[in-house]
């Protein structure tokens, strides 16, 4: 077993771990806490990826910036164990029923497939991840989608205003 | 690395996601999940990219195909930030009406 063998098995459980701690956690801030640890180790899939740029901008981004802002919200609101609302036991059965007759579908659907029989991810290897290549297409193929989302920005900014206004 | 691991791993990921959404009611924890499932769905962009490249990188060492998932993670990045911002913003107006996450609240719009 090879050492990116072994570091994808070790990222893999632990973001499998953190996203299901995510849903049985009673605690609001202890799910914040869980779900930022699954964005660390999709960061580390990245960087197994070579996927260097994205790496730090999911780190930056999510792990940074959304998951404080959740961790803010959550501090605003006081929420804590005991004001969680609930759901019947059936109703949670029902749900992890449907969702694993999802992957079931879907999982069976990937092993009968034949294109995809044979390929291999490259990992640690490629440039295609830096900066520099990522910034090339960026200001040339997609610049107007790059200025459109700034405008997004905006956008969101001034609605969040707007909505969160108290009147 | 073959590409199927990533796809299962990805596949559970997402279908966390979905049970998240199922079965909780704290609009917060919906919201997270739904933030679970757009990571996964970043993650098999770039398992995907990096296979295009791999393939195209036989043929022409200094090839940049596969440069679209990881801009397309990009954007769907972008795109998650704007929309946090908003959706955090309408759950603090819910809480404030209703002094309550509880997504059951919601299913009247009047009152």
């Amino acid at each position: 077993m090879s050492i990116i063998q072994i570091l994808f098995s070790f990222l893999t459980v632990l973001a499998l771990f953190g996203a299901i701690m995510v849903l049985v956690s009673k605690n609001p801030v202890h799910s914040v806490l869980w779900l930022i640890t699954v964005f660390f180790a999709i960061s580390g899939h990245y960087i197994l990826l070579n996927a260097q740029f994205l790496a730090i901008v999911n780190l930056i981004v999510y792990a940074g910036a959304i998951m404080v802002l959740f961790l803010f919200v959550i501090m605003l609101m006081n929420l804590n164990a005991e004001s969680e609302p609930r759901k019947h036991l059936w109703m949670k059965f029902a749900g992890v029923i449907s969702g694993g007759c999802f992957l079931m579908v879907l999982v069976s659907l990937i092993r009968q497939t034949v294109e995809l029989t044979g390929k291999t991810v490259l990992m640690k290897e490629g440039n295609i991840g830096l900066i520099k290549n990522l910034g090339k297409a960026l200001f040339s193929d997609y610049v107007v989608p790059f200025e459109l989302s700034s405008v997004l920005f905006l956008s969101a900014m001034v609605g969040a205003v707007v909505i969160g206004k108290k009147d | 690395m073959p590409i199927q691991y990533y796809i299962y791993f990805c596949l559970a990921l997402f279908s966390i996601g979905i049970i998240g959404v199922l079965t909780r009611r704290n609009a917060i924890i919906v919201f997270m999940c739904i933030e679970l499932m757009l990571n996964a769905v970043n993650l098999l962009l770039v398992a995907f990219s990096k296979m295009h490249y791999g393939a195209a990188l036989a043929a022409n060492p200094n090839t940049t195909a596969g440069i679209d998932g990881q801009l397309f993670v990009f954007f769907i990045m972008v795109v998650a930030a704007a929309e946090v911002s908003v959706g955090l913003a309408i759950i603090v107006m819910m809480y404030r009406n209703t002094h309550s996450v509880d997504i059951n609240f919601l299913n009247r719009l009047k009152n």
